[in-house]
Formats: structure tokens, C-alpha cells, sequence
């Protein structure tokens, strides 16, 4: 069996994803999986010149944990990473990084998903979105029934 | 020796996030509780229909607001000790 092990960070510095790589390995691993969410120019037609988020950060890290705990018991995994970066997060740059690893593919690859759809349900981190005219706007999705 | 009973008042401090911090224009708002016994507790719905009485810019986002208490969620039917470290409005959230 794994040791079995998590890593959760809310950072304020741009996400280097090679940093956290050994985080995953393991002699009996035989997959790794990433995700980064990134901050993308335009939604809807729209131009986004930034995304600035802000948490809960006591909170957030603690959900953030919850998640990842649950992630590896439900999906068998060895190792889950889960990064959350805040303040300004300009074009390109990644403001979310998960990574999983596992004995196959087929448990990373259902792991990522369910792990995004959690953080975006659950841990209290927003973005407020600023337009090309310095405009800014809270992201709140009303529909998450 | 006074016999009228009054209701215990009781302040309280409530953290504010994102949108509503905007709204309100504040981290921190501090409510005042009217408890009628002395179990100093409201349910999570009650606390969030006195901020919106209080600050009705609050009134359009609230319905989707939760509640923390200690940094965990409650129900809305959820009983909370005014007594608590920390009880905090978290709008929709938003990350990743």
C-alpha cells in the first residue's frame, strides 16, 4: 500500500508546478495527472484584463484538505497536490494547480474532475474580474444548485 | 429587584467576503441579537435575515449567501451559538 499523502497550499507568488513533482512519486505510482485553471483574455466576448482572487484563507485551506482527504480514499489515489494562488493573477499564469497520482490512469483521470468540481463548489475563494477599462466585477455563480 | 424580563442583547460580530464586503463596504459588521432565553442562539437563516434588514444593499445576494461558523458550513435551519469564535457570510464562491 501508499503512504498516502496530501499537499495543500494557498500561495501568493505565481504556481510552479515543477516544484511540487516529487510530491506525487512513489515506486508503486504508475500515473500522474495535472490540472492547471488559468486566467483566460476573454469570457463570453468579453476582455479580461485580470483576475484577482481573495479567500477565506483559514477556511479555504481547510476545505481544501477536506477534498483532497476525500479524493484519495474515493479514488484509491497516493498522492493529491492542490494549490490555490490569490491576489492578481494575470493572463497565462495558473491561479488553481491539482495534481493526483495513482497505481493506473483510469483513478487520476476521474480524480482531476472531481476534485475541481469540489473546490469550485466549496472553498471560499473568489475572483473578482477586471475588464480592459479597469472595471471591476465579483465573480458569485448563482447557479450551483 | 426588577420582574420585567427583558431580552438579553447580545453583539455579535459577522465577517464579510468578496461581493458582500463591497456591498456593505466593510469586512466586519457587528449585529445586535434580541435572544428571548438564555441559549444565545439563532438559527443561520435568522442571522442572515437581520443583515439583510440591516444593510439592504446585502438584500439581491443574501438568498445565496451560506454561513460559517468556525470555518465550517451550517444549514440554514442550523441552531448557532452567538457565542462562536467566528460566523462569516460566504457568497457563491468562485476559485479556480
Amino acid at each position: 500500500m501508499f503512504d498516502r499523502r496530501i499537499k495543500v497550499e494557498i500561495v501568493d507568488v505565481p504556481i510552479v508546478r515543477e516544484r511540487y513533482d516529487d510530491e506525487l512519486s512513489h515506486q508503486d505510482v504508475g500515473a500522474h495527472a495535472w490540472f492547471a485553471g488559468v486566467t483566460r483574455r476573454t469570457t463570453q466576448g468579453k476582455i479580461t484584463s485580470l483576475l484577482h482572487y481573495e479567500a477565506h484563507r483559514e477556511m479555504a485551506l481547510k476545505q481544501m484538505e477536506e477534498i483532497a482527504d476525500e479524493a484519495l480514499e474515493r479514488f484509491s489515489l497516493a498522492a493529491v497536490v492542490l494549490v490555490h494562488r490569490l491576489g492578481a493573477v494575470p493572463i497565462g499564469e495558473a491561479s488553481v494547480l491539482v495534481g493526483c497520482s495513482s497505481s493506473h490512469r483510469p483513478e487520476v483521470f476521474t480524480a482531476l474532475p472531481w476534485i475541481m468540481d469540489r473546490l469550485k463548489r466549496d472553498v471560499p475563494i473568489w475572483k473578482k474580474e477586471y475588464d480592459d477599462q479597469g472595471a471591476g466585477d465579483w465573480i458569485h455563480p448563482q447557479n450551483l444548485a | 429587584m426588577r420582574l420585567v424580563v427583558e431580552p438579553n442583547v447580545i453583539s455579535r460580530r459577522v465577517v464579510l467576503f468578496a461581493g458582500a464586503k463591497d456591498l456593505v463596504g466593510a469586512q466586519e459588521v457587528t449585529l445586535e441579537f434580541k435572544c428571548h432565553d438564555a441559549t444565545n442562539k439563532l438559527t443561520a437563516q435568522k442571522i442572515l435575515s437581520l443583515l439583510g434588514e440591516l444593510y439592504p444593499s446585502l438584500l439581491d445576494l443574501l438568498p445565496s449567501c451560506r454561513l460559517a461558523v468556525d470555518c465550517e458550513y451550517v444549514s440554514g435551519e442550523t441552531l448557532v451559538d452567538l457565542g462562536a469564535d467566528e460566523i462569516a457570510v460566504i457568497p457563491p464562491v468562485s476559485g479556480g
